[in-house]
């Protein structure tokens, strides 16, 4: 049954997109403490942008990250001040309500935009395939792959290689203790949430590549992406990765060996399998406030 | 009679007035647009001072309580096609043990998620939302799966029809107002505010606050399910995107957010302003997706211009214009202000 | 019988050893400090009796019953009592609904019985008349002054009537006049039969309240006696000059 094998294959392929949209979303959750459940739009809203430029521009849509990160993080800055940071009281509760509230705001717009017709990014070379064992696998899942690859590369280096990562890093443990020794959270939160934007760019474009997708995409989207970083742990971005590594790869053997149906169905079972046992996740901290 | 008796007549009085016009509505507003719109305004009443028991009080904020609305759906559905009862007013006796199933189902979730804290419950609570939507769709033996699950249909005239419906949501509403308010006033109620407030305190006083939890919660999703129950029945007919709708789950949230989160009535207040509301702006631009965008404009003015909701902000300027000084409530001081969210238990 | 006995308790934090083989007991009825430098274990012993760490070994007995292991609440239901080093109420409860949120016995019978409600509130009152801020009943938590939370905090985990009450530091952040309340308080209260284990630094505080002093230094015991015997021990003067 080379089926499996492909499946574990394809699983890592996928798993390192979900990782690199993960990362960004466990990002933002351990700098400011909020649950970006507009995530799934972003990408998605990261995945129409190439789409636009690929239709009228013809550019390859890993080309347009070019453009299309930087403008996204400029959006992610521009969100976390306008919304996210005058949030008073409840903030984790009320920046739930509110990152949905954008996530929604984004889908009328695109499919105001776009329509709801479903749409898929297609590169010249989507077809060409590099053989692997008994089967092939498509170039764009690799380049996909490397990309993610080389973007989480890049967000290690920065977390802790950079004076600005340590700060991300201080403001994610401490955030008074952070303030104390003089980093800026306001600008660390915001500057951060623009990175967590710009990776789901990024994941658009791969994401866009490897499936079809319309402006409803992202709530299946989004809630996998959270059932990851809870597997993971809040906040933990190996937990991130390990995570979207779990639930790709068995809900792609999954699909293959029991049925595509009830592939996503496994990926939350595994959820609650964990949270059962470790409600905080394979790499997060225990929860139990310290008196 | 003393300043406070008066105060509780008057309320009293009040009370008594807004429910016998709430019955009177069919009387006078006999088309059915109107009592389509009575219909839905006062499920989500209901729908928003349940959600209010667990999300307001204790402060864990659920985003999948479609999941329960749609159980209760498919619960009453199953049960009137399996017992073969026919169209009617019996039905409505089969709300409640709808209610009782749910119970079950939210033991069985409640018990997982209340695992974790804040912001992996509201996770975990999504999550059980679209394992269960996706059990609607895929067990096509039991729920019909994407075709569908039909309801009987009653053979009530035209003008007569929504009528039965309101008042099984009236009453609905009614009971979780009843519900929420004895909550409340008891000393269950004042454990799970201390939740709220401070978890680990509240242990440390003794209250068994994953009991309490649990039980807020369930009782929470029971009345979502009946209600949800009622709706299966008005409509007709169910699928699982459209009964486990997120949006759904998500708009009881934003009422009770509106109205102010953890009263009694901000829920209410919540539900009166935003269903109209809705229910316009999706007959006048549901087609395109512009809706989805005025939605959202709404849900963020709201949240960030009246961050504690309009009952609180209101309860304030009377407070304040009654005692006419810049002061706000005993023992002034502007972290009064800010700490101000829930009234809290008042004497009866 | 010892009210309390904590059996060499030992607990590790990642690399760092809080408490190594630490045995202490508090007799019924008896003030007993606990006191030490800095980063000598003293809130630690604290949570592990009071639910909100695990141990990794030893006991906790209370009423030669052990209770290491059981939640918070089930702790605070048998009779031990405790207090924050900062002191936690809830901000936006009232005063009066503070004192009615602990809860004795988490029957169904006790959470809704109209009777036991009103006996309840009366008691309340009279706790907050005890401690003089029966004044505040009715404003919210969040607005009390940081003493009347600190008396606020004292006189509701009173309500169950616990037998043994754990203080943190109930002399942090306090003016002299209060703290002469609070020391005040704690004598009646011990008069009538609630035995104390106070964690505290302001040593002349400790030596006028308490029967016997238990010194905890790395984790373990180094010494136990009266104040003043405790006062002159040469091994203490060392572990907190030295320390």
């Amino acid at each position: 049954m080379t089926l499996v094998p492909q499946a574990i294959i394809l699983g890592i392929l996928t798993g390192g997109v979900y990782a690199l949209m993960a990362s960004g979303l466990t990002l933002i959750f351990g700098v400011m403490r909020i649950i970006n459940v507009g995530h799934g739009a972003l990408v998605i809203l990261g995945a129409y942008l190439s789409f636009a430029l690929l239709r009228s521009l013809h550019i390859d849509p890993f080309l347009s990250l070019v453009v299309t990160m930087p403008a996204m993080f400029v959006l992610g800055v521009v969100m976390q001040v306008v919304f996210v940071r005058p949030l008073k009281g409840d903030r984790e509760a009320l920046s739930v309500l509110v990152t949905y509230a954008l996530a929604l705001g984004i889908e009328g717009l695109l499919g105001f935009f776009f329509t709801n017709n479903y749409q898929q990014l297609n590169a010249w070379y989507e077809t060409a395939s590099i053989p692997l064992f008994n089967f092939r696998i498509a170039y764009v899942y690799v380049f996909g792959f490397a990309l993610c690859l080389a973007i989480l590369g890049g967000i290690f280096w920065m977390l802790y290689r950079t004076t600005f990562g340590r700060a991300i890093r201080a403001t994610m443990l401490n955030r008074t203790a952070a303030q104390l020794v003089g980093v800026d959270v306001d600008r660390v939160s915001a500057l951060a949430f623009g990175v967590g934007v710009a990776t789901a760019a990024a994941g658009g474009v791969v994401f866009g590549i490897t499936n079809v997708f319309n402006p409803g995409s992202h709530y299946d989207l989004i809630s996998r992406l959270l059932t990851i970083i809870v597997l993971g742990g809040l906040g933990s971005l190996r937990g991130a990765i390990v995570g979207a590594m779990v639930m790709l790869i068995s809900t792609d053997v999954t699909a293959v060996v029991i049925s595509p149906v009830w592939a996503s169905f496994v990926f939350f079972v595994i959820l609650i399998g964990v949270l059962v046992v470790r409600p905080q996740g394979l790499y997060g901290i225990t929860v139990r406030d310290r008196a | 009679m003393t300043p406070a008796r008066r105060t509780s007549a008057l309320k009293g009085g009040a009370l008594l007035v807004v429910v016998v016009l709430a019955l009177l509505v069919p009387v006078f507003a006999a088309d059915p647009a109107t009592t389509n719109i009575a219909v839905f305004t006062t499920m989500y009443v209901g729908l928003a001072t349940a959600w209010n028991i667990m999300g307001g009080y204790t402060g864990y904020i659920s985003l999948g309580h479609a999941a329960f609305f749609g159980f209760g759906s498919y619960a009453l559905g199953l049960l009137l096609a399996h017992l073969g009862i026919a169209a009617g007013y019996t039905p409505f006796l089969f709300v409640p043990v709808a209610g009782i199933l749910t119970v079950v189902i939210a033991l069985a979730i409640g018990w997982i998620a209340l695992r974790t804290r804040a912001a992996t419950f509201v996770i975990v609570t999504i999550s059980c939302m679209f394992i269960l939507q996706l059990l609607a769709e895929n067990l096509v033996g039991l729920t019909g799966g994407g075709s569908g699950l039909s309801f009987p249909v009653p053979t009530w005239s035209g003008d007569f029809f929504n009528t039965p419906y309101y008042y099984a949501m009236l009453v609905l509403a009614l009971v979780g107002l009843a519900v929420s308010a004895g909550i409340r006033r008891s000393k269950f109620g004042l454990g799970l505010l201390a939740i709220r407030d401070d978890e680990d305190k509240a242990l440390a006083v003794g209250v068994p606050a994953r009991g309490f939890k649990l039980t807020a919660f369930v009782i929470s999703a029971a009345l979502v399910g009946m209600i949800g129950a009622v709706y299966g029945y008005y409509v007709t007919y169910i699928y699982p995107q459209f009964v486990i709708d997120p949006l759904v789950g998500l708009s009881m949230v934003l009422m009770v957010f509106l109205g102010g989160l953890g009263t009694l009535w901000g829920p209410v207040v919540g539900a009166l302003i935003l269903e109209p509301a809705q229910l316009w702006l999706s007959y006048n631009f549901g087609a395109s997706r512009l809706y989805l965008v005025f939605y959202a404009a709404v849900f963020l003015v709201v949240i960030l211009l009246l961050p504690r909701g309009i009952v609180p902000s209101v309860t304030d300027l009377v407070v304040r214009w009654r005692h006419g000084s810049a002061a706000g409530p005993a023992g002034g001081s502007s972290e009064t202000r800010e700490a101000l969210a829930a009234p809290g238990v008042r004497s009866p | 019988m010892s009210l309390l006995e904590v059996d060499n308790l030992s607990k590790k934090f990642g690399g760092v050893t809080a408490l190594d083989g630490c045995t202490l007991s508090v007799e019924p009825g008896n003030i007993t400090a606990l006191i030490g430098p800095n980063g000598s274990g003293k809130t630690t012993v604290f949570n592990l009796i009071t639910g909100f760490a695990s141990r990794d070994s030893g006991d906790v007995r209370f009423q030669a019953r052990s209770i290491a292991g059981l939640s918070p609440d089930r702790i605070y239901g048998l009779g031990i009592a405790r207090t924050f080093q900062l002191a936690r109420i809830f901000p936006r409860l009232t005063a009066l609904e503070n004192m009615l949120v602990p809860v004795r016995r988490a029957g169904l019978r006790g959470l809704f019985s109209r009777g036991q409600w009103h006996e309840e509130k009366s008691r309340a009152m009279e706790m907050l008349t005890f401690m003089d801020i029966s004044h505040v009943a009715a404003s919210l938590g969040g607005s009390l002054s940081y003493g009347q939370r600190k008396l606020l905090e004292l006189a509701a985990v009173m309500m169950a009537r616990p037998q043994l009450v754990l203080l943190d530091e109930p002399a942090g952040g306090v003016n002299p006049a209060l703290l002469e309340r609070i020391g005040e308080h704690i004598r009646e209260l011990n008069q009538q039969g609630v035995a104390f284990l106070l964690v505290e630094h302001n040593m002349p505080f400790v030596m006028g309240l308490c029967h016997d002093v238990v010194v905890l230094h790395r984790g373990t015991v180094i010494a136990r006696g009266t104040p003043s015997a405790v006062r002159e021990n040469p091994v203490v003067l060392d572990a907190y000059l030295g320390a």
